[in-house]
């Protein structure tokens, strides 16, 4: 178990395309970090460096504070689960859970021990005799889990490995995953595109773009408190709702314009944080599940009121999502199912502006 | 057929009256009968060019040499009782044995350094390896011929040059069994080349990266992923060059015509030797015969442990 730690990795592919732009990332000892992003932002590219199986381009990494950029894979002591999960078919399932311990040439008994240990932590003892083919998705993903825990690696690396399996699976194994990192506690670096994934996964969240780190941190950080444009609209889901807007005076406090005619106060607290950027056009965020139906007797704080008419309604069962659209900006806002929301008619929404966002769309910084 | 097809469209409708003819139809539309029909004339040709020939060759080979009498295994005592001819199946078996070892282990090092030449590359160097294969083998054997040949060896020559001696590569028996096999591994390895090189690249490249990070150097990958990922090809391959091995006849007819002192006589061309150029067919037949058996005990397990394998992986 170790640290890891990347300073300045650039990666550039033959051809000049630079797939990492030289990222500063420290995890720490026992921690799961998700590396999170859309298609093509290089945290494939990432985690790949960190195995060794990619050459980095400049930068250094660190694993257990030792300096790994020219160590081979073979000897930086980590063990990866492979999106599709790269088991050997010619080998029984013990058998490829036994090949790292036996290439390291381990006693058969302590082999034997780790092997059975890890198939009962997995709850796979019943398969050790099958090859891969005779075995479905999910109890392939174990095995591939299984092959790096008995390695008791420095750290374990995960490169997609729910993507190849069913909505349904991909739930139960995110448990499974979390349950065995309670377990075994090896610091884990864990890449996928899937936000749901990371937000429950990890202790940290690094959500990356074009190559280079956004913001990192802890899930619900990430979620309150987002850096930039990208990162309040990556995490959380329905995407958070952007509306181009105008800071203006209001009295002693400030409001946001926005285009329809409406105008939302801000609230006092965020006053002195605003201030510099009167009358500046930016842009007004605020998550769905923050504009909702106005109830009877609602007198919550900072709440405004706004009216619209929803052009698409979709009830979910536990909650109904109503569309609408302000100068050509989408808006998605999360109500109570009971709420009587048709397309068409007029639906005061309230608008809880404690949990408002300002972004300066120059920047694409969250203010 | 069409009556056939109406049939199919309308079951039950025959009429009662018809129930033979419509057994019959019913037989006819059975799926393995349809399936008979379709392979039938592969069938026939299979007939015609493999069964018809074997059974001929068994029929000739129970015959005494004016084919006049049926002499029962005769031929196959008499045979077994030469000092010449079990010096043949000693050279057949080592020829071919050697020949398709070298020729494995050769193929297989091409393929790998192939593997590992950038495309672009590649074809280049894999069109130039593959040139032996596809000279017609008595053509090349000519070449090889002349550069064996004691007065104009180039071989010796080049042996000379560096201080060597000469070397008696036809006239001396284990000089000339060294020198047929040369050629045909010569001959015969970018087959294996080939093949190993679409074996190689069948193998996942992640299965590599997952054996990198599980500890392993190299040759442990080559070894314990890249071997048994090929085993397949590598038995498929080995047995069909065993046989056609077996049954090499150009080569040596050309390089050393069984000389010297008939040493370097395999099956096939000493059943030519025996049969046509001495004129006693039926012995010639059963000489060829012998290679049958031998072959067939390792078909069958070679067969057996890639059925067994492709259940179990692919
Ligand atoms: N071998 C390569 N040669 C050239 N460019 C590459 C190579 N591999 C990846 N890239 C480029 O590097 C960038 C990052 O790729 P990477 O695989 O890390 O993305 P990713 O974040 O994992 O995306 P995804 O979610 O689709 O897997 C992409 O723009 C890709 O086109
Ligand atoms: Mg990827």
């Amino acid at each position: 178990m170790a640290q890891v730690t990347l300073r300045r990795i650039v990666k550039e592919y033959e051809g000049g395309v630079q797939a990492v732009k030289g990222i500063d990332l420290d995890i720490a000892d026992h921690e799961f970090v998700v590396l999170v992003g859309p298609s093509g932002c290089g945290k494939s590219t990432t985690l790949r460096m960190i195995a060794g199986l990619e050459e980095i381009s400049a930068g250094d990494i660190a694993i257990g504070g030792a300096l790994v950029n020219d160590i081979p894979p073979r000897d930086r002591d980590i063990a990866m689960v492979f999106q599709n999960y790269a088991l050997y078919p010619h080998m029984t399932v013990y058998d490829n859970m036994a090949f790292g311990l036996m290439l390291r040439k381990f006693p058969k008994a302590e082999i034997d021990r780790r092997v059975k240990e890890a198939a009962r932590i997995l709850d796979i003892g019943m398969l050790l005799d099958r090859k891969p083919k005779a075995l479905s998705g999910g109890q392939r993903q174990r095995v591939a889990m299984g092959r790096a825990i008995v390695r008791d690696p420095k750290v374990f690396l995960f490169a997609e490995p729910l993507s190849n399996l069913d909505a349904k699976l991909r739930v139960q194994m995110r448990t499974e995953i979390k349950k065995v990192h309670q377990t075994v506690k090896t610091t884990t670096i864990y890449v996928t595109h899937d936000q749901v994934e990371a937000m429950t996964l990890a202790d940290r969240v690094v959500v990356m773009n074009h190559g280079v780190i956004e913001q990192v941190g802890p899930p619900q950080e990430l979620y309150h408190n987002p850096a930039t444009k990208f990162v309040a609209g990556f995490i959380g889901s329905p995407a958070m709702n952007f509306i181009p807007c105008r800071l203006e005076q209001s009295g002693s406090a400030l409001q946001v314009q926005l285009p329809g005619g409406a105008a939302l106060p801000v609230p006092q607290d965020r006053t002195a944080r605003y201030q510099a950027h009167l009358g500046r056009e930016l842009l007004f965020g605020i998550r769905p599940e923050h504009l909702t139906e106005v109830r009877p007797n609602d007198h919550r704080e900072n709440m405004a009121v706004l009216e619209a008419v929803p052009e698409v309604v979709e009830p979910m069962g536990m909650e109904t999502l109503a569309h609408f659209w302000i100068e050509g900006a989408e808006i998605c806002a999360r109500l109570d199912p009971a709420t009587p929301a048709a397309p068409g008619r007029k639906l005061p929404l309230a608008a809880d502006m404690a949990k408002m966002h300002l972004i300066d769309p120059k920047t694409n910084k969250v203010l | 057929m069409p009556s056939d097809a109406s049939a199919a469209l309308a079951p039950g409708r025959a009429p009662a009256s018809a129930a033979r003819s419509s057994s019959l139809r019913r037989f006819a539309r059975r799926r393995s009968t349809v399936a008979f029909l379709m392979t039938l004339p592969l069938i026939a040709v299979i007939g015609g060019l493999v069964a018809w020939p074997a059974s001929y060759a068994i029929y000739l080979a129970t015959l005494n040499r004016r084919m006049t009498a049926f002499i029962g295994l005769e031929n196959f005592d008499i045979l077994l009782e030469n000092e010449t001819f079990r010096g043949v199946i000693w050279q057949s078996c080592f020829f071919a044995i050697t020949a398709v070892l070298l020729k494995a282990l050769i193929g297989f090092w091409l393929a790998h350094m192939l593997h590992h030449i950038p495309s672009k590359g590649q074809r280049k160097w894999r069109g130039m390896l593959l040139v032996p294969w596809v000279i017609p083998p008595a053509l090349s054997t000519l070449g090889w011929w002349w550069m064996f040949e004691p007065s104009y060896s180039s071989i010796n020559w080049l042996l000379n040059a560096f201080g060597g001696p000469s070397i008696p590569w036809l006239g001396e028996p284990w000089w000339a069994r060294i020198s047929v096999i040369i050629v045909n591994v010569w001959y015969g390895a970018p087959f294996f080349m080939i093949m190993y090189l679409a074996a190689l690249k069948s193998v996942p490249d992640q299965l590599y990266e997952a054996a990198a990070i599980d500890g392993a150097t190299g040759w442990q990958g080559l070894v314990h992923v890249t071997l048994p990922m090929m085993r397949n090809i590598i038995s498929i391959t080995v047995l069909f060059s065993l046989i056609v091995t077996f049954a090499n006849y150009d080569i040596v007819r050309v390089l050393t015509n069984g000389g010297p002192r008939d040493l370097t006589h395999v099956f096939a061309s000493y059943a030519f030797q025996v049969g046509v150029l001495s004129g006693n067919i039926p012995r010639g037949a059963a000489v060829s015969l012998f290679m049958f058996p031998l072959l067939a005990v390792v078909a069958f397990f070679v067969l057996r442990g890639v059925n067994r394998r492709q259940k179990e992986m692919a």
